[in-house]
């Protein structure tokens, strides 16, 4: 069946200079790493590219991921750069199937930055990684000018092990499979926003940040033959991350928009703001895709599991229209959830 | 050109003149109400907010009265068929 | 109640629905204009399209205050910002929008202090609190938004703000839908009315269009039961040959309009005797202007505008899409050429931009052969 859906046009990066848009996680971001960075470092590679690798060294397979920690301000309700930069690891390293186990840190520090706010940062990169399992190795430190990383920037690898049974690949999804969400969507992003203070806005709100490894492993163990992929929907939303999934399977998603969970207080600062909830950042929560037969078991895991009562079955996979994302409100209606070409930005009209 | 959004005027503000905390769905901000002051506003009221400015005062009895009007859409129209219906039935 | 989930209610959306059904007419063909962009983006974003009998065509009006905006304007902004180092404020609406050498994101990138603000009352607040700089707020929207700069205005005024001006493209909503009425191939038969902008101007500026034109107007809300309760009305309106204007919004529209707004408007702003809208030529009586009183506060004033003069590329069909005549999916760099990755105009920029809403929203839709429920 596949071979009859058009497959997307190759993606060139034509663009004559880097803008913020390329770091936003959405459309532009996609086209600098598929049309710039995977041409020149990966060759065609056979599987689309995902979040973590898996490479051979002697032995069973390895996980090996990296990632980069930008975000203003350091420190916000809910968590901090820290813990973002090792939950975010150890999540990258659990939706592509595999336990964290080490990572390796580099700091780019800047000039002025206080000495205790490095301080906490790193007690809380301790902190997160003792509750995620997982020992930081090793790392490297740089200074640079003042003005020039928003205090500081966090990289970091992670290796680990790939958990036995779970094999994921967009290709092997099939129409009729289940879409589940671990949680509420949004709080990140707009705790965020909020704590930016730019647009004047209180709420009850704090970042999701959190390791998912434990909610992966109990979905694997009750449906690890059924499930097909994961991600976790970081910058640029779920919206984004299912249209690189329906994009790499070829397929389409259908969402049911009242089954989507979102808290109240993200669903108001978006309507105040203009903004959807399905293209804010995340950075507790996955996207899982799993075989019908499995979809009610999965379910149950994952609300049986500590942090995964919220989880839910938002819509299915189907065929039509291949590479696109639609969402249906429960009176009829339907609309194409698009990717962004940037960031959100807040909206009057 | 326009989104505008219900809020529910939670506080005044002190210190400002024409300040006022609004919530939605439980998201504060401050607004304007400059434009709404002359109709008399009071904690508890909801007005329609754009560009954190208050345009309007929202009229519950209004919202109440356009949801019960749609709600008795079609039974008009029910109720007219069901008498043809009893009509068609006594005709010999 | 919330005013929101209530008018969102999937059994009182299926009986509205099943109303428009029964009240229009199957022989005919109906063509409704929605007037404003935040009606169009309604439209899609709640897929109320889906919910139509096929005789029922919406066709896209102009009220996109960043739509019609001509290109010209945004680099004059930008230049002026630039020479005079300048703190561009602006809302989020803008920040994409192409001009001929970029959009004020990407001259951002460039080095230009370039910031959004939600409120025009933010960029006031910068002036204040960048006391060594000049802040120069890029004013757009129609009359629902003018009031807000006004009032702005008059607060700078009265704190004694002088580090702060006003780069003002209001433009009016009654002009836009004259001429789309003027124009020799438009066939409307009624007009889903602008909300928001009526809570400012009320009612009445649209008796003539009844009354002149006999063309029914309903003014509505822009949650789903707001505007298929309008479609209702404007179809219960045909039926029976009549043409008024009738408020459907009424929760939130006064009849009267908001005499606070408009009184602060007369205050601070001024007709322009013409305006160029984008795709729609000069049109005349049809945006604002500081007035005299104001002059201080006018950036058009303190500051040379280039008056940057920028003609479409011709290929592009922003004019006929926002005047209705064509829809977006017809202009021939839909999709190709023009994206919103790469827009060509505005419309698909703006996210109540026919284009954009379209992109966005819909055209992909196209390819289901039935959409099951």
């Amino acid at each position: 069946m596949h071979d009859t859906i058009a497959s997307p046009p190759a993606i060139r990066f034509r663009d004559r200079q880097i803008e913020m848009m390329h770091g936003a996680g959405g459309k532009a971001s996609r086209r600098l790493i598929e049309g710039l960075f995977a041409p020149i470092l990966c060759g065609s590679p056979a599987e689309p590219l995902g979040d973590a690798a898996e490479v051979h060294v002697n032995g069973p397979p390895i996980a090996i991921t990296a990632d980069s920690f930008v975000v203003s301000p350091l420190a916000f309700p809910g968590g901090s750069i820290g813990e973002l930069a090792v939950n975010g690891t150890v999540n990258d390293l659990a939706v592509s199937g595999a336990r964290a186990t080490a990572l390796v840190v580099t700091y780019i520090l800047e000039a002025g930055l206080a000495t205790e706010v490095l301080e906490r940062e790193v007690r809380a990169m301790s902190r997160a990684a003792c509750a995620a399992g997982v020992t930081i190795a090793g790392g490297d430190t740089k200074v640079v000018e003042h003005g020039k990383a928003d205090g500081m920037y966090i990289t970091t690898a992670g290796v680990g092990c790939p958990i036995r049974g779970v094999k994921l690949s967009a290709r092997s999804a099939r129409p009729g499979d289940s879409v589940l969400i671990s949680g509420p969507i949004g709080d990140h992003g707009i705790t965020i926003l909020l704590a930016r203070g730019e647009l004047d806005l209180e709420a009850d709100l704090h970042s999701d940040t959190r390791p998912v490894i434990n909610l992966v492993e109990a979905l694997a163990r009750a449906a690890a033959p059924g499930l097909r992929w994961m991600r976790d929907p970081t910058r640029g939303g779920v919206a984004t991350t299912l249209n690189e999934f329906a994009r790499d399977a070829r397929l389409s998603v259908h969402l049911r928009e009242e089954a989507v969970p979102v808290r109240g207080e993200v669903r108001g600062a978006c309507e105040l703001l203009g903004l959807d909830p399905l293209h804010i950042a995340n950075e507790g929560q996955f996207l899982a895709i799993v075989a019908p037969e499995y979809a009610d078991a999965a379910l149950e895991a994952l609300h049986g599991a500590p942090g995964g009562e919220e989880a839910r079955i938002i819509g299915e996979v189907r065929e039509q229209p291949a590479c696109a994302v639609l969402a249906s409100m429960a009176y009829g209606g339907t609309r194409i959830v698009d990717m962004l070409v940037g960031d959100p930005l807040p909206r009057i009209c | 050109m326009c989104l505008a959004i219900p809020g529910q005027i939670v506080s005044m503000v002190e210190g400002t003149a024409h300040g006022a905390l609004v919530e939605v769905v439980g998201v504060r901000r401050r607004v304007d109400v400059s434009l709404v002051e002359p109709d008399g506003i009071a904690p508890g009221d909801w007005v329609l907010i754009h560009v954190g400015f208050a345009m309007s005062k929202i009229r519950a009895d209004e919202a109440i009265d356009q949801l019960r009007m749609l709600s008795v859409l079609g039974e008009e129209e029910a109720a007219k068929q069901e008498a043809r219906g009893y009509f068609d039935e006594e005709s010999p | 109640m919330k005013f929101t989930d209530e008018f969102r209610q999937p059994e009182l959306i299926a009986r509205t629905a099943d109303e428009i059904r029964r009240a229009a007419d199957p022989a005919r063909h109906y063509r409704l204009m929605e007037v404003c962009g935040g009606h169009t983006h309604a439209i899609y974003r709640f897929g109320l399209k889906d919910l139509l009998p096929p005789n029922i065509e919406l066709i896209h009006g102009p009220g996109c205050p960043v739509c019609v905006l001509p290109m010209g304007r945004i680099d004059d902004g930008l230049t002026m910002a630039a020479e005079n180092d300048l703190i561009f404020a602006a809302f989020g609406d803008m920040m994409r929008v192409p001009g001929t050498h970029g959009s004020p994101l990407e001259h951002k990138a460039r080095g230009a202090d370039i910031r959004t603000v939600y409120s025009p009352a933010d960029a006031l607040k910068l002036a204040r609190a960048n006391p060594e700089r000049q802040v120069m707020f890029f004013a757009i929207g129609f009359e629902t938004t003018a009031p807000s700069t006004a009032l702005t205005l008059m607060r700078a005024r009265a704190e004694g703000i002088r580090n702060f001006s006003v780069f003002c493209n209001h433009v009016t909503i009654i002009p836009a839908i004259r001429a789309i009425l003027d124009s020799p191939d438009m066939r409307i038969d009624a007009f889903i009315g602008p909300g928001h902008v009526s809570t400012v101007i009320g009612c009445r500026p649209y008796e003539w269009i009844a009354r002149n034109e006999g063309k029914p107007i309903v003014v509505s809300g822009f949650e789903p039961l707001d505007v298929l309760q309008a479609v209702v009305m404007i179809l219960r309106q045909l039926q029976g040959g009549e043409a008024r204007v009738e408020n459907q919004y009424r929760r939130v529209v006064p009849w009267e309009g908001n005499r606070a707004a408009l009184q602060a408007m007369a205050q601070v702003f001024t007709l322009r005797s013409y305006f160029e809208w984008r795709g729609m030529g000069f049109i005349s009586q049809s945006a604002l202007a500081l007035n005299d009183a104001y002059a201080e506060w006018d950036a058009e004033k303190r500051f040379e505008v280039p008056g940057i003069r920028v003609t479409d590329p011709k290929a592009a069909q922003c004019g006929e899409v926002l005047k209705g005549v064509l829809k977006p999916a017809q202009c021939k760099l839909f999709g190709k050429e023009c994206t919103p990755e790469n827009p060509v105009g505005s419309l698909m920029v703006s996210s109540e931009g026919a284009c954009a809403a379209y992109y966005q929203y819909e055209h992909r839709k196209e390819e289901l052969i039935s959409i099951p429920a």
